[in-house]
Formats: structure tokens, C-alpha cells, sequence
């Protein structure tokens, strides 16, 4: 099995390993900041943030990496961008930094990165590991704005806190609620897979 | 002797017709011996059309034409949402056998008649789309679709469908100008009339304020055995037993009866928590299924800031129905 290429890693991040559609991670932040498109956009800015710094600083030290410390070493680097992450969003974004409360710290534990840095970062070199974090960042973005643009729609008449909708909507209260974070989510989900089935799974595996 | 003779000669017949020499005339059918009941989903289905008229009758008679509106609407959302579902798995539309037409007037006549036309078309749409299609399709579905699309509805438009939304002081139609009853006693301890409740004559969700149609309708469905008589049975027993120990013998004009007679309990004990699909199989089951009902609906009332509780009384249940059909297997005769 060839090690994938930058290229390879780049693109497979977005779409076929896409890590909510296809990889199924994450989900407990996905479901959680969905219910507006500037939360989910800015969640996911910081984890690309934090994935694409992880991602370099592991692949830079992983000649020293022993197998039993690695994922200590991991969680250490994660913490350290994560940290960095959540004060400049309460420096800059107060509000939003508010608004994603305990989400942006959350991000430690995001399966996501620590994914990341165990396939790849750890395997491959910095500029491999860079391609790989912003690949699977763009792809976790794009889940989060998809299933956002459904639910703040839908629940507010809204995109961006902008009325997209006339003021006469009747607001679907339950999409913004978790309620409505499973039912999009399993929706979304489901027309995925639809369309890959549809595809022929020329991209499984 | 002459009996084993006789299993001999059949013996010899029944290899003689499985050899292909002739028919069997002593061939056994292999269990379970049934014999066609004529028990299908579609009699039910039927059945509960029928016990619904006398609901529905005092619904437009106490409502007048926006119920029937109300029923329209949902029938046309509830039997489009079936078809597209089936079309779009590529089935033919299973229309005739009813359920979705079962699923539309429960819903419209849990919906209060105040609530507006895109309530009882998205209501419609969850119901037949989230609570039965996604599961695989009747019979599939682990909640009873009705509720699924009530709670859908109440949830998103809590304005438009919660306590203050029964109330239409602009309307013609002088119930609608009143509270319902449970919320009125809830928020102004104000008692309605035994009669009133038992007849129809308060405000509240269509089907649900004639206790005496839902009486009919439901005695009717227990006789044809359409609904399991122990689910309606033990909810009314175990929220009538809460409600004397909550109210002894009345606290402010309102007794264990007004518990009774009000909200949805009646129409929920009947016609939505005796869902076939969405309840236990075993008789234990259903008892401990209708009781758990009538619990949850008097806890509700009570304690929790709602007037009234059969929606997620039944969908609470629901959820654990599976659990109970596997607790209570009926032991088999002859087994241990």
C-alpha cells in the first residue's frame, strides 16, 4: 500500500473521507454548533486552526515519537493550539466565544485531530501533514456549513443572521433545538450515502 | 393395533403422493394451523375510520367548518406525504390500506382548530415522512406517526399550537373564545363542568372534547377487537387512581372524573395509545404499556409546566415498547 500524496491527502479530506459524512467523527460538536451559520463557520476556522498547527508540529517531531508516549505527546500538542484558539476567539469574537461555550475547548478531544495526527502526521512529512489537515478541516467546514444553512434557514428564516425568508416564516423552532441537529443530520446523511450509492461507490475504500 | 394399522396405510399414502403417484388425502398442513381470520390491516384500518366518525361528528358540530378544514388539510398532506414516500423508494403507493388515511385524522383531530393551515400540512409531512417512512413503513415504525407529527408541529410553532394558541377571542364560535379546560384550572384554578366535559361543549384539541363520542368510537373498537381493550383499560385505571390520590374527593370542583373527561385523555386512550404497531404484543405488556401511559400523562398534568401530557406520555412509551414485548414473553405451554 503506497503511502497517498499531498494531493491525494488534500482531496480526500473534502469529500470521499469526508470525516462527518464518511468518517462519522466529531459528531458531538457537529450536531451541537449547527444551529447557525456564523457559529458553525467559525467553528470551523478554529479547527482548522488547530488541525493544520497539530498536524505540522507532529509530523515535524515524528522521527522522536516512541509509541507508547505518542498519544500523550498528541493530546499535549492538540491542547496547546486549542488553548491558543479559544483566547483569541474571547479576545476578538467575545460574543461568539460565548456563544460556542465549552465547543472551542472541546476541540481537545475532537476524534477529528487526534485522527489526523495518527494517520498521517505521524506517518508522513510537514507538507503532507499540512495538505492532510486542510483537506479534512475544509471537509469538516463544509459538513458543519451544510447542515447549518438547513437548520437556520429553516428555524429562523435566516442565513448569517440576514433574513434570507420573508418576515411571514413561521420559524421551525425544532431545527435550531437538538431535535432538529439528529433529524438534518440523519437527512443529510442519508442523501450522502444516496448519492454515492448512485455514483456506483466508484470511490469506496 | 388398528391405530397403528391406519398410520401405516397413511404412511404409505402420504409417501405414495410425495413419490407423485396420486393425491394425498391425509396430507398435514405443518403449524401454526391458521385459519384466515380476515384480520387484515385493512379492516382495522377501517374499523378505526368508523370509530372516529362519532369523534369527528362532534367535532365539526362543536367546530363547525374549520374542522373540517382542518381534516381536509391533512388528509390531502398526509395521503400525498404516503404517496411521494412510496414513489420515491419506488413503491406502489400503499393508499388503500388506510393507515395514512388513520394517521391523518388523528393527527387533525389532536390539532387545536385555531392552528394554522401550514401546522397541519408540515405536521402531516413529519408524521408519514419521520415517523413511519424513515423507519421502513407501517409496521416499521417505533413511534405512533400521529404523535411523532403533533410533537414535530408543537415543538416548532409552540405559539401557534401551545395553551394560549386554543384560544381565539376574536371567534365567532363561542368555545373558542374560552381556555381549555385543563389550562384554565391550571393557570386560574378555574373548575369546568362535568356535563360541558363529558358532552363537548369546552374548548381544546378537535377530536378531543367530546368524552362521550371518544367513548363511543372507543367501546366500538375494543367490541371489534381492533384495539386492544387492556391499553385504554389500564391508562384510565392508573390516571384515574393517581388523580383520586392528587385530588381526594375534589380539590376546587375538580375531581378524579374532570381528570378523566378532559384534555385527551379519553381520545388518547383509545384511539393513539392503542396504536397496533407502536404498542407491546403480550397482554401483561399492554397492561404495564397503558399503564405507564396513564402514569406519565398525570405526572405531566401535574408537575411539568404543560396542561397536558398524552403526546409524550405515548411517545415515552413507545419508545419502550420493544423493552417491555421482550420482558413479558409469555411462557408457552408446557414450558419452563
Amino acid at each position: 500500500m503506497s503511502t497517498p500524496s499531498a494531493a491525494q491527502r488534500f482531496v480526500r479530506g473534502i469529500l470521499p473521507e469526508n470525516p462527518v459524512y464518511r468518517q462519522m467523527l466529531g459528531l458531538c460538536a457537529t450536531l451541537a454548533v449547527t444551529n447557525n451559520l456564523k457559529s458553525a463557520v467559525t467553528m470551523g476556522a478554529a479547527v482548522l486552526f488547530v488541525l493544520v498547527c497539530a498536524n505540522l508540529m507532529v509530523s515535524l517531531i515524528r522521527h522522536w515519537l516512541t509509541p507508547h508516549l505518542r498519544i500523550v505527546i498528541f493530546t499535549l500538542t492538540i491542547a496547546t493550539f486549542v488553548t491558543v484558539a479559544d483566547r483569541l476567539l474571547a479576545a476578538f469574537l467575545y460574543p461568539m466565544s460565548k456563544a460556542l461555550g465549552p465547543y472551542i475547548p472541546l476541540i481537545i478531544v475532537n476524534c477529528i485531530i487526534i485522527c489526523r495526527c495518527e494517520v498521517c502526521a505521524a506517518k508522513q512529512g510537514p507538507l503532507t501533514a499540512v495538505a492532510d489537515a486542510l483537506g479534512q478541516s475544509l471537509g469538516f467546514a463544509l459538513a458543519l456549513v451544510s447542515l447549518a444553512a438547513v437548520r437556520e434557514i429553516l428555524g429562523t428564516g435566516m442565513w448569517f443572521g440576514f433574513r434570507v425568508l420573508p418576515a411571514a416564516w413561521p420559524d421551525w423552532v425544532i431545527m435550531v433545538l437538538p431535535p432538529g441537529a439528529f433529524l438534518t443530520f440523519g437527512l443529510l446523511l442519508g442523501l450522502a450515502n444516496w448519492i454515492s450509492a448512485r455514483r456506483g461507490g466508484k470511490e469506496e475504500a | 393395533m388398528k391405530t397403528s394399522g391406519m398410520k401405516n396405510k397413511d404412511n404409505d399414502k402420504t409417501a405414495a403422493a410425495n413419490a407423485g403417484f396420486g393425491p394425498a388425502l391425509t396430507e398435514v398442513a405443518s403449524s401454526p394451523h391458521l385459519v384466515e381470520s380476515g384480520r387484515t390491516t385493512r379492516r382495522m384500518m377501517i374499523d378505526v375510520l368508523l370509530a372516529l366518525v362519532p369523534v369527528a361528528g362532534a367535532a365539526v358540530y362543536f367546530f363547525r367548518w374549520p374542522a373540517v378544514r382542518q381534516m381536509a388539510i391533512c388528509l390531502a398532506a398526509c395521503l400525498a406525504a404516503e404517496a411521494l414516500f412510496a414513489l420515491m423508494r419506488r413503491h406502489r403507493p400503499p393508499l388503500a390500506d388506510g393507515s395514512a388515511a388513520v394517521t391523518a385524522l388523528i393527527l387533525a383531530l389532536s390539532l387545536p382548530v385555531t392552528a394554522p393551515w401550514y401546522t397541519a400540512v408540515i405536521g402531516s409531512v413529519a408524521a408519514i415522512g419521520v415517523g413511519k417512512a424513515l423507519f421502513g413503513g407501517l409496521g416499521m415504525n417505533l413511534f405512533n406517526p400521529a404523535m411523532v407529527g403533533r410533537a414535530f408541529v408543537m415543538i416548532s410553532f409552540a405559539g401557534a399550537l401551545g395553551a394560549a394558541g386554543y384560544q381565539d377571542p376574536g371567534s365567532s364560535i363561542d368555545v373558542m373564545t374560552q381556555a381549555t379546560p385543563l389550562t384554565a384550572f391550571q393557570q386560574s384554578g378555574v373548575s369546568a363542568g362535568l356535563a360541558d366535559l363529558f358532552l363537548g361543549r369546552t374548548n381544546g384539541s378537535l377530536g378531543e372534547t367530546s368524552a362521550l363520542a371518544c367513548l363511543i368510537g372507543g367501546l366500538f373498537l375494543c367490541i371489534r377487537r381492533s384495539a386492544a381493550w387492556r391499553i385504554p383499560a389500564a391508562m384510565l385505571a392508573a390516571a384515574g387512581i393517581i388523580a383520586l390520590l392528587d385530588t381526594g374527593l375534589g380539590v376546587e370542583g375538580w375531581t378524579a372524573a374532570h381528570h378523566l373527561f378532559s384534555g385527551a385523555m379519553l381520545f388518547g386512550a383509545f384511539f393513539i395509545a392503542t396504536d397496533p404497531v407502536s404498542s407491546p404484543l403480550t397482554p401483561l405488556g399492554q397492561i404495564i404499556y397503558g399503564a405507564g401511559i396513564g402514569a406519565l400523562v398525570m405526572v405531566i398534568r401535574l408537575f411539568s409546566g404543560y396542561p397536558e401530557g398524552v403526546m409524550f406520555a405515548v411517545l415515552l412509551m413507545n419508545a419502550l415498547t420493544p423493552l417491555i414485548n421482550r420482558w413479558t414473553i409469555p411462557t408457552p405451554f408446557g414450558g419452563q
